[in-house]
This record gives structure tokens, sequence and C-alpha cells, in this order.
């Protein structure tokens, strides 16, 4: 016993040694550092410049040997990386809201070339007005790119889902692009401990595979990538996409249970917050999530069952596990810090959930809340006033038809 | 789905056997391309006119004027090792060589099919 209890000590010391105080643009740069990409082609913009500036320290110092590509915009960066992975390398890039918008039409590419490119999103609004802070509007336009998104609520999660993105983009089942984001300034900004996994157990989790597992570009052996698709070839394509995306759940599960095993930290889909027997649930996503689980503690001092779920893989979607999570709830609420204008309700989270489960048949009130745009403080007595109107609903039984704005100044009512 | 399952297939039939993001992997298919389909009008040469300056070989922006090793005698006696010819397969009647041709050797004649 003595043994055991003194091998548990020395690990528990060796994990301490390697905990660090970072921000979440470092652990995003850190993690780039530990999977030894080759190729970095980064556009500084707010709030993500710091990964920019600490990938281009590390080539600097010498702790990462990479290609550091100097674009001169995001557009140029995604380029940049596309054409890097179509060589065979292992790519990073980064960006935020406008910069995102920039990008566009290259996410499109990238993930119709099934290029494993893996990107940091600093997830920021979006114009106009201008505005520099936190929401998930950015994170929301790319959700129909054929892109992999993975979002993290602590720094620690930062680090790890990138380590993991390159375990699935580069799997020769899925190759397809992967996001993680990491809110703007909340995440990007603020320290928080870390703790590091030494680099070489980092790549022999995260292996870079040799060259020819997939197609790519070889004077050797010439392909021409990227042919016209026309209307008797393109819809093969995209269908290819569509059974990547399929596949992907099962090298995401895989990826994170060899994760586990290896430096035992858990992830899933999504992450259940004492919902074994919750009569209201809310939905969300990345650090907001932490802020509900808050709420969610105080609502249980009350006596209220309050409930959470937090989606930490947005796409593929994980419907399955949220229809489980969701089953014996009497209501469900849904947390967006984005808005799909116009839509049938204005939650783009919302309109995931409510689909999930009506094609399951499972009909319960269900509100769509909308608040936190731009960086708008939330505060957890606003979230345990979204837990009470679930509560309302419950009881009558209704869903709200109309989305629901908390934190807004307004005159009229909105919720 | 790996890649090597898409090798030495050449013709796909379904999304299954087309290769990853419709990667070309073998060189030189555009060769195998017919753009017979485009043309309205179709270049025909007159031998007998044709100097072989080889301006309309050069012109050609589809590679689409063969230069033929075949003897050839014009009416006025004069004795040419080669012959131009036009591959009809690549050729899109965009007109250049007979824009291009000095002596008014090539006609562009309407396609009928």
């Amino acid at each position: 016993m003595a043994a055991v209890e003194l091998k548990e000590k020395q690990e528990a010391k060796a994990r301490q040694s390697r905990r660090i105080a970072a921000k979440g643009n470092h652990a995003a740069a850190l993690a780039a550092r530990d999977v030894d990409v080759d190729v970095a082609a980064i556009y500084p913009i707010t709030p993500q410049v710091q990964i920019a500036e600490k990938i281009a320290e590390l080539v600097a110092n010498g702790e990462l040997d990479a290609e550091v590509i100097h674009v001169e915009s995001e557009h140029s960066a995604m380029s940049a990386v596309i054409a890097a992975a179509a060589t065979g390398a292992r790519v990073f890039t980064a960006t935020s809201s406008q910069g995102l918008e920039l990008m566009h039409e290259m996410l499109y590419i990238a993930s119709g070339l099934r290029q494993p490119v893996v990107m940091a999103l600093a997830t920021r609004a979006l114009s106009a007005p201008i505005n520099i802070w936190n929401d998930y509007s950015d994170a929301m336009s790319m959700r129909d790119t054929g892109w992999i998104i993975i979002f993290s609520e602590n720094v620690q999660e930062v680090y790890d889902n990138l380590i993991q993105a390159y375990y699935i983009a580069e799997h020769p089942d899925v190759l397809l692009p992967t996001v993680v984001t990491l809110d703007g300034y909340i995440l990007s900004h603020t320290v928080e401990p870390l703790e590091l996994i030494p680099r070489d157990e980092v790549l022999s989790y995260a292996v870079k595979r040799p060259r020819g597992y997939r197609p790519v570009l070889d004077p050797d052996k010439p392909m021409t990538f990227g042919p016209v698709g026309a209307p008797n070839w393109y819809y093969e394509i995209k269908i290819q996409q569509i059974m990547a995306m399929r596949e992907a759940p099962r090298v995401i599960e895989e990826a994170a249970r060899e994760f586990e095993k290896r430096f035992g930290r858990r992830y899933g889909f999504i992450e259940e917050y004492m919902m074994d027997d919750a009569e209201v649930a809310i939905v969300s996503l990345g650090a907001t999530a932490s802020l509900v689980k808050a709420a969610v503690n105080r609502l249980r001092e009350e006596g209220v069952k309050a409930g959470m779920v937090k989606i930490r893989v947005y796409r593929p979607f994980p419907a399955e596990q949220i229809a489980k999570a969701l089953e014996n709830v009497a209501a469900v609420g849904v947390l967006d810090r984005a808005v799909a204008f116009g839509g049938p309700l204005e939650g783009p989270l919302f309109l995931d959930i409510a689909s999930t489960l009506a094609v399951r048949g499972m009909v319960k009130p269900m509100a769509s809340f909308i608040h936190g745009l731009g960086g708008r403080d939330i505060f957890v007595k606003e979230v345990v006033e979204m837990f009470k109107k679930l509560q309302e609903l419950a009881r009558s039984g209704r869903s709200e038809t109309r989305t629901l704005f908390y934190g807004v100044k307004s005159r009229t009512k909105l919720n | 789905m790996s890649f090597e399952r898409f090798l030495g297939k050449k013709y796909p039939e379904t999304w299954e056997d087309l290769p990853l993001a419709g990667v070309v992997p073998w060189p030189g298919n555009t060769e195998e391309v017919d753009t017979s389909a485009w043309r309205t009008f179709k270049p025909v040469i007159n031998q007998d006119k044709c100097i072989r300056c080889r301006l309309c070989w050069v012109y050609c922006p589809d590679g689409a004027i063969l230069e033929v090793d075949e003897e050839y005698t014009n009416s006025k006696g004069r004795k040419f090792k080669i012959t131009f010819k036009v591959d009809y397969v690549h050729c899109k009647g965009c007109g250049i060589c007979a824009y291009e041709c000095p002596v008014k050797a090539i006609d562009m004649v309407p396609e009928e099919r």
C-alpha cells in the first residue's frame, strides 16, 4: 500500500509541477507548440492577438520549429494553411469575429477539400456596431461550413480540446477542418491554472501520420486538387462530406476516450450537471455554461430541481445524447448568445435543440432565451429568473412561441 | 474511408468510388476531356493552300492542331514532309487558327450533327 501511495504522491507532484498560470490565448498557442505544428499563418485580430504573438515568440526562441507565414489578411491566413495542409503539413491558425467572416469563403474550401486545418476561434460579436466583446455570433456563422466545432468552457479545455482537434481532424475517417472556440476575453484574456502535458506524450497521442495516408501535393506524384465539380459530380462530393460528418462522432469519442486513458481528463459530447433528477434544464455553450452551473447551485439550495446541459461538440450535433439528457425534464430552456435574425425563434442553438426533440416526438415546454450579446454581462440572478420562467412553463405545459430577451434595456415588456 | 481504396479505379460510378474531395490522382487526365460539344463552327484545313508555316499550331490554345508525319504534294508540285490536322475531340471551335492563318487555308464550317 505504501508503495502505491508513494507513487500516487509522486504523480501528483509531477502533475503539480506541470501546472502553470495561463491565459486562454496562451493555452491555445501552447497546444499548437505541443502538437508540433509545421505551419502557422495567423493574422492578429482582437481578442485573439496574443495567440499570433505567442506563436511568433515560441518560434523565435526555438521552442517550436514551425514556418510562420506573415499574411496580410485572414483570407490569406486561411488560404495559406489550406495550401500548407494540402502538402501534408500540420497546420494551425486562429481568428475572431470579422476575421472569421473574411475567411468565410475559404472555410468552405477547407472542408470541401477535406484539409485537416485546426483553428482556434476567440468568439466575439459581429459588426455593426463594432464590438470586440464576447458572444457566439461568429461561431454560429460557421456552423454550416462543414467544420467540426468544439466549444471550450475554461482555459484547460481550450488546451485539451485543441490537442484532441488534431487527433480528430487528421483521422483518416474524418479529414475535416476543426475549430476550437475560446470565449473572447472571458477565456482569451483570463488567467487560469493550466496543466500542460509533456510534448512527447502529446505527440504519441496526436500522432503525426506519415505522408501518403491522405492525398497530398507531391511533385513526384502529381494530383489535381479542387477540380471543377460540375452537376454530374458536385453532389457526390458533398455526400462524402456529409458521411465524414456522420463518421466524426465515433472518432471524437475515440479521441476523448484515449485522452482520458492517457491524461485523466474526461470529455464528452455534452456535459450534464445535476441532470439526474432535474425538472427544468437550461442548455448552453462555452464559458456561459459555468454561469448556468452557478445558477443551478443556487436553485438547488432553494430546493428547485434545476439542471444544466453544456454542449461541447456543437458540430456534428450530438442529437442522441441531448435527447437522452433532456428525456425526463418537464421544461427546457436554451440560453443563446447569438441571434438567428428572422428565424422561427431567434436563438440558433434553440432551433437545433427544438428540432432534435421534435423529430423524436418529445414534445415539452421550451423557451428560447437570448442574453449576453456583445459582451453584455449575464448575472446568476438572471439565469435564476430564466429557470423560474421554465418552472412556470412546466406548470402551464405550454412553450414560449417567441424568443425571450433578457438583460436588455427596454421600456416594453420583452419577457 | 481510406485513400487506398480509390487508387487504381479510374472511372467512379457512385460517391463511394470517388476519390476524396474529388481529387484527381492520375495526371494528364484532361486529355480525356471531350470539348467537341462546345463547337458551333469547326475549322477545316485546305491542305492545298496550306504552306506549313505552323502558325495555327502555335496559336491554338488547346493544342488541338496536330502535326502529322504525312507527306503531301500540292497542286503546284511543292512537296511537304508534314501535314497539319485538327484534333476534333479537343477543338472547341474558337476560330483562332483561321484568324491567324496567313494564307486563309482554314475555313470555319458550321458544325452539323
